[in-house]
């Protein structure tokens, strides 16, 4: 057995046993973190397909801020609390039925030799001056770069509606009230002071 | 030499563990979250599985979309739950039933 089919199956172990703990977890902090574990070991998957960037991108963007997100909520919501657990045990065997179904269909179909090496060809393996980067980045700025602008706006106005949705206060917002705009008259802007000029000569 | 038809297979264990949780934490929005983010590393892997397989990288740029996208999705998600929670006190989907649909 190869040393990469031997890391393929360590990878798929804890990506499986830390899905099913997560899914199976009381606690929600604790599935949060085994989703983390979840999500490293689907990067040292992607890692043994060449990509690279998107493992580097999946740590840094999922594990460095989803999941710190996730955390944050978790913790600021108190969660524990009123997580109601009665109906665990009720739509379990649903659960399981459902995905024992789903799992053997995918099986049989994809287990019908249609994806053997034999089929498809073995991939050569690129060299250590390959850059998996510079390939990304030559097919997103010219092929991609209408999508990655859409990503760019997406974002953004993601960004928008999660402020908008949270800011409740008011506080310091320099919003305009229309309405007491067009109704101001001139003598609600503008106010006579009589102030009394002093004499030249008390100056002195 | 590990074939495309396991990591196909991988993917669609995870995919299925996924589908899963969602039918047994249906109460609890936050492990829903988590449950759909599992589901969609189960199809980035696919995807990634395809394009190196294939020696495409249109596959790994669809996979780059994707994150991005889910990225936004858990933002927006969470600042719905977080107003859910200030106004009803609680996450459970249970009392999210005022509509009487």
């Amino acid at each position: 057995m190869e040393f990469t089919s031997v890391l393929f199956y360590i990878f798929s172990f804890f990506f499986v046993t830390s899905a099913v703990m997560m899914i199976t977890a009381r606690n929600t902090a604790k599935a949060a973190l085994l989703l983390i574990l979840t999500f490293f070991s689907a990067a040292s998957l992607w890692l043994l397909l060449e990509a690279e960037f998107l493992a580097i991108t999946l740590i840094l963007i999922y594990v460095g801020a989803v999941m710190v997100l996730f955390m944050f909520v978790i913790k600021m919501l108190d969660t524990d609390k009123s997580t109601l657990r009665a109906q665990f045990t009720r739509y379990l065997p649903l659960g399981i039925f459902v995905s024992i179904v789903v799992i053997a269909q995918m099986v049989l179909v994809l287990n019908a030799g249609q994806f053997d090496l034999e089929v498809i060809g073995v991939p050569e393996r690129h060299d250590a001056s390959y850059s998996n980067i510079t390939a990304i980045a030559e097919q997103l700025y010219t092929v991609y770069v209408y999508p990655f602008e859409l990503a760019a706006i997406l974002l953004l106005i993601a960004i928008i509606a999660a402020i908008t949705l949270v800011h409740r206060n008011q506080l310091r917002s320099k919003k305009q009230n229309i309405s007491e705009q067009v109704n101001v008259q001139a003598k609600d802007r503008m106010r006579f002071a009589s102030i009394k000029p002093k004499s030249s000569k008390e100056s002195k | 030499m590990i074939a495309l038809s396991d990591y196909l297979i991988l993917s669609s264990i995870v995919f299925c563990i996924g589908l899963a949780g969602i039918f047994i934490n249906r109460t609890n929005i936050i492990m829903l979250l988590m449950c759909v983010e599992l589901i969609l590393a189960a199809v980035n892997t696919n995807f990634i599985a395809f394009s190196y397989f294939n020696g495409d990288l249109a596959g790994q740029v669809f996979v780059f979309f994707i994150l991005t996208v889910a990225a936004a999705e858990v933002a927006i998600g969470l600042a719905i739950l977080t107003l859910m929670f200030r106004s009803r006190g609680s996450i459970d989907i249970d009392v999210t039933n005022t509509l009487k649909g």
